[in-house]
């Protein structure tokens, strides 16, 4: 069995504060974290290492930094991990990083072998777009399964799983050959206290670097400028301040609420 | 089980530890910190002020990158009563010559940073992990027992820098659960301004701090504040003894509140924005609530050892001071390789009592009592101060022969003469 | 999947704007229909047509609302194969479509189906894809579709535009948009509805779905709405935030709370707004009976306009709401449906 995690290290979002002066964020001092999402990513994957032996690798792209993420997965019991660092990915955005880190995969499968299990987090808290997995599934051409909350079967001989996924309505299960790609909710797993000689091993280990000239990749689908997107502008939402206090007598303070509420009703008929 | 052994296990990555560390791998010690929080530094607190001097012999080009926000240049004291304060300041060009005397520091940056230096010098650091007691055999300290499964870790001596509520300290009975009184709650915010504001409200340029430590009759005597300049924010805290919250159903949030509403204080804020709201303890008790700091196998340092300076809001340079002596002492001992409480106690009988952080805390070893029984001290006199200055200052046709004669009467019928005389006897032989 | 080679590459054979009708066993999603409504307003300035795309089992039934909603065009592919949502043979149905016919702009909902259907097809087309916005404009010099979306958490925003790609793909969060029916058709459009036969087979199908269970209240991504009616401990009793539920369904949203609401078990932990809970950004957010701790902010101040019902008039929500109503929010909230009501059924009569 081999599983392989693609995580991110985000800057912690709930810590990014906003200057609204020059309406950018003060991201000084925020401490950068392993993507919540992925930390069930690595938990699900080493589970079922425990369960039938192999090995999980660790993908991801980013500044020499994000060698932290990828250790505090080894800490977490992966075996290896692998960060994608060149300043050709600069400025990817989802199509380009999709690109990049397929490639990456790529190489890894020839260093490591052949890959079961693809895991990502459901989205990154730092961009929100969720596409970055749905990317690399669709460019291994292998079945998807987003916003996983459960793997309630795995089946090596007969290469399958049986998997849980949220929708909109509630949850659906699936029976999928491997290979296949997850993307992960934090609900799929309670994560479990990693013994101490991991966090050591971890601590020791080395992580392989990357670059743009040892995967063999078409620089031209890469970075900022083979990027389809352009962000034309960030701006900061405004500042909020008390608004005004809706007076009058009960029945006035209703009409004016209504009126204040009147354009989101529901016009289905 | 794991069979993990190393030469010294440092527990808690706060300066005392990371000093400790850095010293022991920089000599070649097998070395192995164990931290509980996320990274070194990620649940750390204090008001920000970080003395140079102790990082001699552990970093020897420090600052160099440290992640240090401004040195300071001016330090100021208020006495703050309702509307006003009564203060002194000291601002000296000495100040702006290097090597800076102080700097403001955020733990958070300032800990991952050291924790890196000690890594590089070859230091293992296990953070996410927590260090609950230690394994005793044959009435020595072989090692601890952490939190994971297959958690333990053996070694020669342990160096116990796990700070003020020190689990292992207790755990191993050098110390006793913290007094109420002899233990602050400090709540800390820290309000993001502008840098080019920052410079103008406290009259200093990019890089030039300003330290403001506060107390007096606003708080009733019984809070310590300050204010702190970063680069880019204001650190503002305000610390009472455990005790004194407690019995006058304080709210230390509260108390933080009303200091920044504080007409002195809104024209150093306005228009900030909260960034971070921290709280934090700290040992106050001094030289006499110090546990005993030496056993077969193990010293403790820092904040564990309640190793604080209230007065001079110093605490992270005898931590660090001390961690150094701790590396130092297990450097001499393994030189025979005898880590009994004998060999060791070095650390303590010399090391720190020629150090200055056993003669200051000794020094001031009263303080903290003194206060905590003498409210008048920090109650009245800071008030009467206030009114003086008021009645001096305010031209209002009455002779200042005068004043001065109803202000000598209003000390006396509040205080007395006694009283005051003993008073300022005790301030001298405390503090002078 | 397509063959990368049948992509056209020359953005000026690309027009007409594009929404994919999101259908649950033959319905449709009301977001489907916010897309049409703003889909016309773009067209208007791009001079272009509207077009539907949907794709299941049975959708055909479906073309009324469509062009009920401004549709000129409706674009179906119909497989046994397509009865229920899965990621492959939707993506290779769509993008099927989009290859053929191509599209300038095309807009799905930001809902769990749209967000795994539009990053697949996206990356299928090799064009670019800009997740969950809240705003969607025309670029009068250029041309382009300027797209707006949140970051970090709704701390930040960037507009994003598509120059060199098409189309250009978006999701847009259920309720951002109003759903307006046409007075009546447009006179002398043609509306065409195209039968698209694409080969599918069972076989070919790799995944299957073995169970399907609906709940109630379940797993909901608050993020996903726009209009959000959150309640407190000041609600008093978990009965009383059927209120909260009624309001919501009047507006298109859902209802959520603050952690002493989850606490107290009126409501569950899922639907708990704040630090602890989730952070969501609506275009509305309704908070009643809840007092605005820090904790409850940080997951929702950056919500475009917020209504507070609050006895307290000092309470701190009030210091982050466009609209602070001191009032008893029992009282007050059954009133406004009332309210509500009548202005629907008015205009139904109109
Ligand atoms: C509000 C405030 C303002 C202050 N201002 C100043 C100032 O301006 N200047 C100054 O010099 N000092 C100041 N101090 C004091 C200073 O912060 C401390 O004296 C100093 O941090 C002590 O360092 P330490 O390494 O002993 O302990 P700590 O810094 O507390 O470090 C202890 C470390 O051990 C870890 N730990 C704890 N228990 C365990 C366990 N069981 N297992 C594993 N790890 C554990 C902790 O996570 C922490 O990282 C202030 C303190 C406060 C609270
Ligand atoms: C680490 C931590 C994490 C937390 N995370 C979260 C989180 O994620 N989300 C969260 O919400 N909280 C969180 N909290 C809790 C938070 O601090 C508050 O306790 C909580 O948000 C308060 O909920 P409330 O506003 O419903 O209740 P209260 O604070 O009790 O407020 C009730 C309000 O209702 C008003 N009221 C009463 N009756 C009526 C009426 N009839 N009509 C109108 N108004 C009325 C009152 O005036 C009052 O303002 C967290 C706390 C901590 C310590
Ligand atoms: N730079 C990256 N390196 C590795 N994995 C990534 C990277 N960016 C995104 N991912 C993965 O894709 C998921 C979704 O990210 P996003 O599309 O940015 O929301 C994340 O949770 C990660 O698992």
């Amino acid at each position: 069995m081999h599983a392989l995690v693609f995580i991110k290290q985000v800057p912690d979002a709930s810590q990014v504060r906003i200057n609204y002066e020059t309406g950018t964020l003060i991201r000084e001092g925020v401490p950068a974290i392993l993507n919540p999402y992925e930390v069930h990513a690595v938990e699900e994957a080493v589970k079922i290492k425990q369960k039938f032996g192999g090995k999980v690798t660790i993908l991801t792209m980013g500044p020499l930094q994000a060698a932290d993420a990828l250790k505090e997965c080894l800490s977490r019991g992966a075996d290896k991990g692998y960060l994608l660092s060149d300043r050709i990915f600069a400025g990817s955005d989802t199509l380009a990083t999709s690109y990049a880190l397929y490639e990456g995969a790529k190489k890894i499968i020839e260093l490591e072998g052949e890959i079961d299990f693809f895991f990502a987090g459901k989205q990154a808290i730092d961009g929100d777009t969720a596409q970055t997995g749905p990317g690399i599934a669709t460019r291994f051409n292998i079945p998807l399964v987003t916003y996983l909350t459960k793997l309630d079967e795995v089946n090596l001989e007969e290469k399958y799983v049986v998997a849980t996924r949220l929708t909109e309505f509630g949850q659906e299960t699936l029976k999928v050959p491997i290979p296949v790609f997850f993307t992960v909710e934090e609900s799929l797993n309670i994560l479990s206290h990693s013994p101490l000689p991991w966090l050591v091993k971890a601590a020791q280990s080395k992580i392989e670097i990357l670059s743009g000239e040892n995967v063999d990749l078409d620089k031209n689908q890469c970075g900022l400028r083979n990027s389809p997107t352009i962000v034309k502008k960030a701006f900061t939402p405004e500042k909020k301040q008390r608004g005004a206090t809706l007076t009058g007598t009960f029945d006035e303070v209703v009409d004016q609420a209504a009126e204040k509420v009147a354009p989101f009703l529901n016009n289905i008929l | 089980m794991s069979n993990l052994k190393y030469d010294v296990i440092v527990v808690g990555a706060g300066p005392a530890g990371l000093a400790a560390a850095t010293v022991l791998a920089k000599a070649g010690v097998k070395v192995v910190v164990v931290e509980r929080g996320q990274f070194a530094g990620s649940k750390n607190v204090m008001g920000g002020v970080f003395y140079s001097d102790c990082m001699k012999g552990i970093i020897d080009d420090f600052p160099g990158k440290a992640p240090v926000e401004r040195h300071i240049i001016d330090q100021r004291v208020w006495l703050l009563d309702k509307d006003s304060f009564v203060g002194f300041n000291h601002k000296n060009e000495l100040f702006n010559k290097k090597p800076y005397n102080c700097h403001t520091v955020f733990r958070a940056k300032f800990d991952s940073w050291f924790a890196k230096q000690a890594a590089d010098a070859g230091a293992l650091i296990i953070t996410r992990t927590l260090a609950k007691e230690a394994i005793i055999e044959n009435n020595k300290i072989v090692g601890i027992k952490t939190g994971r499964p297959d958690g333990d870790i053996k070694a020669d001596c342990v160096i116990i820098a796990d700070g003020v509520n020190s689990l292992l300290a207790k755990s191993l009975g050098f110390r006793k659960e913290i007094k109420r009184e002899s233990v602050a709650l400090a709540v800390k915010e820290v309000i993001g301004l502008d840098e080019k504001i920052i410079n103008e409200r406290f009259n200093v340029k990019s890089g030039e701090g300003v330290t403001i430590e506060v107390t007096g009759n606003f708080f009733n005597g019984e809070a310590m504040a300050f204010i702190y300049t970063n680069k880019k924010s204001i650190s503002l805290g305000v610390g009472m003894v455990v005790e004194d919250l407690v019995k006058n159903k304080i709210n230390p949030n509260d108390l933080m509140e009303s200091f920044k509403a504080h007409p002195s204080v809104v024209p150093l804020i306005d228009g900030g924005e909260t960034k971070e709201y921290l709280a934090h303890l700290i040992p106050e008790g001094g030289y006499k609530d110090m546990p005993k700091l030496v056993g077969n196998g193990v010293m403790i340092a820092g904040d564990a050892a309640m190793m604080v300076d209230a007065i001079h809001r110093e605490g992270s340079n005898l931590a660090v001071t001390s961690g150094k002596l701790a590396a130092e002492t297990y450097l001499e001992a393994a030189k025979t390789g005898d880590f009994s409480e004998k060999s060791l106690s070095l650390y303590e009988k010399k090391k720190l009592k020629e150090s200055f952080v056993i003669k200051d805390l000794k020094k001031y070893k009263g303080v903290p009592s003194l206060l905590q029984h003498n409210k008048r001290l920090l109650q009245q006199y800071p008030k009467l101060i206030n009114n003086a200055a008021y009645e001096i200052l305010n031209v209002n046709g009455i002779s200042k022969n005068d004043k001065e004669k109803l202000l000598w009467k209003n000390m006396k019928s509040q205080i007395g003469v006694s009283n005051l005389i003993k008073d300022l006897f005790k301030l001298w032989r405390n503090v002078g | 999947m397509i063959d990368l080679n049948k992509i056209d590459s020359d953005i000026s054979h690309y027009k007409d704007i594009w929404v994919f009708i999101e259908q649950t066993n033959g319905q449709a999603e009301h977001v489907s229909f916010e897309l049409l409504t703003k889909a016309r307003e773009l067209a208007s300035q791009r001079n272009c047509h509207v077009a539907a795309v949907a794709v299941g089992n049975s959708v055909a039934h479906l073309a009324e609302d469509v062009f009920k909603y401004g549709a000129e065009k409706f674009y179906i592919v119909e497989d046994e194969v397509l009865k229920d949502y899965r990621t492959e043979p939707y993506r290779d149905a769509v993008s099927e479509l989009v290859v053929k016919y191509k599209p300038e702009i095309f807009l799905i909902g930001a809902t769990t189906q749209g967000r795994d259907l539009s990053g697949t097809v996206a990356t299928v087309l090799r064009t670019g894809l800009t997740a969950d916005t809240t705003k969607q404009e025309i670029d009068q010099e250029t041309g382009f579709l300027w797209m707006t979306r949140p970051t970090f958490g709704g701390s930040l925003m960037a507009t994003i535009f598509c120059p060199k790609h098409r189309p250009q793909m978006s999701t847009v969060r259920p309720g951002v948009f109003k759903a307006i029916p046409l007075d009546a058709p447009v006179n002398g459009e043609i509306i065409e509805i195209i039968r698209e036969k694409i080969e599918f087979s069972e076989e070919d199908v790799v995944k299957k779905i073995l169970k399907k269970v609906i709940s109630s209240e379940g797993n909901v991504t608050l993020g996903f709405y726009d209009v959000i009616v959150s309640g407190g401990k000041g609600m008093g009793n978990k009965e009383n935030f059927n209120m909260l539920k009624e309001l919501a369904d009047l507006l298109g949203g859902t209802w959520a709370g603050s952690r002493k609401a989850v606490e107290l078990g009126y409501i569950p932990q899922t639907r708990q707004v704040g630090q602890t809970g989730q952070t969501v950004h609506p275009k509305l957010y309704i908070a009643c009976g809840i007092s605005g701790a820090i904790q409850h902010l940080v997951g929702m101040q950056t919500s475009e306009i917020i209504i507070a019902i609050n006895t307290d008039k000092d309470a701190p929500i009030f210091n982050v709401s466009t609209y602070c109503i001191v009032e008893d929010a029992l009282k007050f909230v059954p009133k406004l449906i009332e309210e509500l009501k009548g202005m629907q059924s008015t205009r139904r009569a109109q």
